[in-house]
């Protein structure tokens, strides 16, 4: 109980610490500063339940006014704006990428995580994240995916990190990896 | 960690929470059921009204936290522009300004133990049918408070990086990363169980 506590309340720190550390640059020089590689993360480590108690943890914080999301943003305002689509979409994008991680067996864990990830954290998150936009920004729903739709490379390399990321994790300590123990 | 709210007290820092945020619903629906350009423009600059009134230094410290949307509206008014609808596009950003501000005003006037609040008083349900909303308070401060240890402890990894590489950190730091957040959940959930648990 404790410690499925700790690992929810850490994890969405680990999301907003993400968002936080301008040190941490990709390949190609992309920046993780969309903390969606945390959401991602959240899913393939801690599994469908606990990921996604965890990004709502995080959700729910930005919502109350914490200034946690990448470039110091937070508040009611990102509810307003037209990103609120990715917000609502986070949670569950978590939850489909740890149902994946623990229910799928394809290859290695490392290709499943990745997998798991590009359908949680873009394909289930931009589905939310264009919706939204469509609304906020009047727009259609083809129109608005053309809109966002630049960021989906960015957001690929990301979900190959998390598979690697958890793979490593995987192999130096099984034991934390919870959706596969 | 410092929240969002405004250190420059106005009035509204004295009313209750709930019933902001209960307005600031009903005045986003009304923006987004109205779509005359002339409402749209009197609403914007009577927001910018509210944000005027505890002075100028908040009027700036306001309209900062709306940079973020000039890409959006930079994009809509173009678009409208090409498609010969200007009017509608200048609607559409106004709204998008006008909602995002009084959203910010809510937020920059509340403080977080408020809101915290507020959140307790959405979970009585909850309450009702025996959950325990313990957890979640106390994984809101537990958050609270590891953001900046967490930022803290990503920045030195960073710099061990550096001093071992003349390369800059990269994905690689991430490993040594997230196995230190999982120790460090471990070593919290150890200290809360010592004290007595959350068992009640």
């Amino acid at each position: 109980m404790e410690r499925n506590l700790t690992l929810i309340a850490l994890f969405a720190a680990l999301i907003a610490a993400l968002g936080l550390i301008p040190a941490f640059t990709l390949a190609f020089g992309v920046p993780i500063t969309a903390q969606s590689l945390g959401v991602m993360l959240c899913g393939t480590i801690l599994g469908a339940k606990r990921g996604a108690l965890a990004v709502l943890l995080f959700v729910l914080l930005v919502a109350m006014g914490l200034p946690l999301l990448a470039g110091g943003r937070g508040g009611l305002g990102v509810f307003a704006s037209p990103t609120v689509g990715f917000l609502i979409g986070f949670p569950i994008g978590a939850f489909v990428t740890g149902l994946m991680v623990e229910k799928l067996r394809i290859g290695s864990l490392g290709v499943t995580s990745a997998l798991a990830a590009a359908v949680g954290g873009i394909l289930v998150v931009y589905a939310f994240g264009v919706v939204g936009m469509a609304v906020a920004l009047d727009k259609t729903i083809p129109e608005a995916t053309l809109l966002i739709v630049s960021f989906i490379p960015g957001d690929l390399i990301k979900a190959i990190l998390a598979g690697v990321v958890t793979a490593a994790l995987y192999k130096a300590r099984p034991n934390s990896v919870l959706s596969r123990a | 960690m410092i929240s969002l709210t405004s250190p420059i007290k106005t009035r509204a820092h004295g009313w209750r929470a709930g019933p902001k945020l209960l307005a600031l619903c009903v005045a986003t629906m009304v923006l987004f059921s109205q779509n005359s350009l002339a409402f749209h423009a009197i609403v914007f600059v009577v927001v910018m009204g509210l944000y005027t009134l505890p002075g100028l230094t908040f009027l700036r410290f306001g309209t900062r936290r709306l940079r973020g949307l000039w890409p959006f509206v930079t994009v809509v008014l173009i678009w409208h522009f090409v498609t010969d609808d200007t009017i509608a596009g200048a609607v559409i950003s106004l709204r998008l300004l006008s909602a995002v501000a009084l959203a910010n005003l809510v937020t920059l006037t509340t403080k977080l133990s408020d809101m915290t609040d507020v959140v307790r008083f959405l979970t009585t349900p909850l309450r009702r049918f025996g959950l325990q909303t313990l957890f979640l308070e106390l994984g809101v401060a537990l958050v609270v408070r590891f953001t900046p240890v967490l930022t803290h402890k990503g920045a030195q990894l960073s710099d061990a990086w550096r001093a071992r590489s003349h390369k800059r950190p990269k994905w690689h730091v991430l490993v040594p990363f997230a196995v230190l957040v999982i120790d460090d959940a471990e070593y919290v959930a150890d200290a809360i169980k010592a004290r007595g648990g959350l068992e009640r």
